[in-house]
């Protein structure tokens, strides 16, 4: 009897329901979107959507013989970007964002080869407030489902699109201030540490800061209190300095070229390690600080430049930074004054470290600026 | 997500995928006729039907869950409806049960029957659902209909069924061995579900050389049933023989329920196979939690047990198994999962459906004897 083919195939498949739901897998698409740090970038994604899927949507087997080669796949890339794209509607605060799509490459996925569609979403405006339509295959086969991943700075989301929820919005948030803050001056205590120029240059003024000149000689500084206010001043004057160069060079209000600014960096390091040796200037060192300080600000401007600045917190990062900078210094200064004060007494300090010691930099800062006037490179540094 | 990288394929004439039919396939042919036919009129009750059908008979005969997403879509002028016709609500009912959706699909067809008191379809799977939760009161009333409207061998097969799964399996194993002989000339159909559930009935109270004949003969009818497999290959595990299971489920990864028992037995059997079956399953598993499904958590849990060695998880999926579907191999998951993990409470249901039902297999038994030795 007719009715019956069905009635023991409910039973035999039944019989523990269980075959049916295991076996293969449901149809799913993959869509992974990426938005940025900085609104200047359009939103990137890419949507993975099985072969097999598209097929029966839209027919990729040109000749019928059961099996999809890439050059039948290749041959329908547009009309599966038309299809694809056709269904996929995303707003950035209520603005259409018109989504494009690129060259199609494959992946493979438990249950097959996917193509892959790289996406370009174009908001006119870094979105506070994003939303995705979804209905791919909706009408032919409302089990499918899109698996949405969404990354954003500092939070990685997960979304399941279907016929139940096919809109959905998602609130992205910007970066805290101060988490952005404090990456900035992280970088700056970074590049203060891997800024051997820098570090020598401040080491020219703070190997005297325990010394007193007495005319024809040094003599041991009196105090630890006085030795630490002048180096205070020199190290807070020399980052004043550097923070209205770079500021300003960040700020494109001065260019200076890098090459010239490199090697005046370099005599800099000679002149004041020169002025140990043979002192021209004996007091008030935070002024040969500040002064030089100007022209190291150029140096920190161009590494920040390739950090990349956040449009919306330029201050942020220039304080950030600066104040990145001047941490890092302190920490020299922590770990130099209590040794340099302790020993300030010895031979080992006034001529070792402090004469032998300014004549090598003198050395490294003079091969350096010969380096840096006719660019080649001798020193690993 | 993806297995690896997106590439670019290096030939034209690579082959990417291998379509599940093709358009040779005379059963392919036929379907793509009938989809047509449908999208030129789609409120065409009967053609929708009819396509929704054989849909979900090609999900029966591949496994291919896929096919349950294109019959829904058949079915989509009456989907949503409160009322729809008989022949739309039972379709619909048979989709739901497939993903486990079991109240609105007894809803349905409770429904159907209302209005059609004597359609064996409805009765049929209101008998199948009731039998997979456990509902044996519903399942008797069901199979005392089917008297009148199956074919006799299942009529007579579904009344030893039930008897089986409340405590007398011995004597189901008898009757049903009996209404075979009764009905020799019934379609291999009718007899492949008649020695699955003999088979099943004899292993559970320790008849091995029963249950052995029976799956043979059930293989022997050579229609190609999974769920004949994977309870022959449950069957083999329990016997300790797992390197006949490597061969019998040779070749048949696809299905997520078959590479499962692969799995197990290439632990048992110490089969390197193992590492890159281990890895496709939990690949497959994490693929069905990205989109929130949640038919497969028996599975999940058997592989979590005895594959990843994860008691805890295994309960914690076991134990939600057990609140949508109460079968004897759902009540044995959640036991063997608590038992391992030591907690007694965590089997607290499966332990109350056992005294509940009286099922009286072996190993169910000699399971809750263990828990209740717990602290």
């Amino acid at each position: 009897m007719k009715g019956f083919r069905g009635l023991v195939v409910a039973l035999i498949v039944c019989s523990g329901c269980v075959l049916p739901a295991a076996a293969h897998k449901p149809s799913d698409s993959y869509l992974a979107i990426t938005v940025g740090d900085d609104g200047a970038s359009p939103i990137t994604g890419q949507w993975d959507i099985a072969l097999r899927d598209l097929d029966f949507a839209i027919g990729l087997d040109a000749n019928g013989d059961g099996q999809l080669t890439w050059g039948e796949v290749r041959a329908r890339h547009a009309a599966i970007a038309a299809y694809a794209l056709a269904r996929l509607v995303v707003r950035g605060d209520g603005v259409d964002c018109p989504v494009t799509a690129g060259a199609q490459l494959i992946a493979r996925h438990t249950d097959g080869a996917y193509t892959v569609l790289p996406l370009q979403i174009a908001c006119a405006a870094r979105p506070h407030r994003l939303s995705l339509s979804y209905r791919l295959f909706a009408d032919i086969d409302p089990l499918h489902r899109g698996l949405l991943r969404l990354d954003t700075p500092g939070a990685t989301r997960t979304a399941v699109f279907g016929p139940s929820a096919p809109t959905q919005e998602f609130t992205l948030a910007t970066p805290s201030r101060w988490r952005q803050f404090l990456d900035y001056a992280d970088e700056g205590i970074w590049h203060i540490w891997v800024g051997y120029d820098h570090i020598m240059f401040l080491l020219s003024l703070l190997l005297p800061a325990v010394l007193v000149w007495q005319g024809t000689k040094w003599t041991a500084a009196g105090s630890f209190r006085v030795a630490l206010i002048q180096v205070l001043k020199i190290v807070t004057a020399f980052t004043v300095a550097h923070s209205i160069t770079l500021s300003l060079a960040t700020l494109g209000v001065v260019a200076l070229p890098s090459r010239w600014v490199e090697a005046a960096i370099a005599l800099s390091v000679v002149l004041a390690a020169l002025n140990n040796v043979r002192p021209l200037v004996h007091r008030r060192l935070w002024i040969v600080a500040f002064v030089f300080g100007l022209i190291h600000g150029f140096g920190f401007a161009s590494v920040l430049a390739d950090l990349g600045l956040p449009r919306g917190a330029l201050a942020l990062a220039l304080v950030g930074f600066n104040l990145g900078v001047e941490v890092g210094q302190l920490a020299v200064v922590a770990v130099f004054l209590p040794l340099a004060f302790a020993l300030r007494d010895t031979a080992l300090y006034r001529r070792g470290l402090f004469v032998l010691g300014s004549l090598v930099i003198v050395l490294i800062a003079g091969t350096w600026l010969a380096e840096r006037l006719l660019d080649f490179k001798i020193l690993p540094l | 997500m993806a297995l690896a990288a997106p590439f670019v394929p290096q030939s034209d004439d690579e082959v990417l995928e291998t379509l599940p039919a093709t358009l040779g396939d005379a059963r392919s042919r036929e379907l793509n006729r009938m989809r047509a036919a449908l999208r030129a009129d789609p409120h065409n009750l009967q053609l929708a039907v009819a396509l929704a059908q054989r849909y979900h008979a090609e999900v029966a005969a591949e496994g291919d869950p896929r096919y349950i997403g294109y019959a829904e879509a058949a079915l989509a002028p009456w989907w949503d409806m409160a009322d729809p016709p008989v022949a739309a609500r039972i379709m619909r009912a048979v989709l739901l049960q497939f993903n486990h959706q079991f109240d609105p699909a007894l809803a349905d067809l409770k429904a159907a029957i209302k209005a059609q008191p004597l359609n064996p379809q409805a009765w049929s799977w209101l008998l199948a659902i009731s039998l997979v939760q456990g509902h044996f009161d519903l399942a008797r009333t069901a199979c005392g209909r089917l008297q009148s409207l199956a074919p006799p061998l299942i009529a007579a097969a579904c009344q030893a069924q039930i008897e089986g799964l409340s405590g007398r399996s011995a004597a189901a194993a008898e009757a049903l061995q009996q209404a075979l002989r009764d009905h020799p000339q019934a379609d291999a159909d009718q007899r492949l579900w008649v020695l699955t559930n003999l088979g099943e009935a004899a292993a559970r109270h320790g008849d091995a050389a029963t249950a052995e004949a029976a799956f043979r003969q059930a293989l022997a009818l050579n229609i190609g049933d999974g769920y004949l497999l994977a309870a022959y290959a449950d069957f083999l595990l329990d016997q300790g023989r797992a390197a006949e299971v490597l061969s019998l489920l040779a070749g048949r990864e696809r299905s997520d329920l078959l590479l499962l028992r692969l799995a197990l037995a290439a632990k048992a059997a110490a089969d390197p196979r193992l590492h890159g079956w281990r890895a496709d399953l939990a690949a497959r598993f994490d693929a069905a939690r990205l989109r929130g499904d949640t038919v497969h958590q028996k599975e999940e849990a058997r592989f979590a047990l005895w594959i990843e060695g994860d008691a805890k998880r295994a309960v914690e999926l076991a134990a939600s198994d057990f609140k949508v579907q109460r079968e004897p191999s759902d009540a044995r998951m959640l036991l063997e999962a608590a038992l391992a993990a030591r907690q007694r409470q965590a089997a607290a249901p499966a332990l109350q459906w056992l005294a509940a039902t009286g099922n009286d297999d072996l190993r169910l038994n000699a399971l809750a004897a263990q828990l209740r030795q717990l602290p």
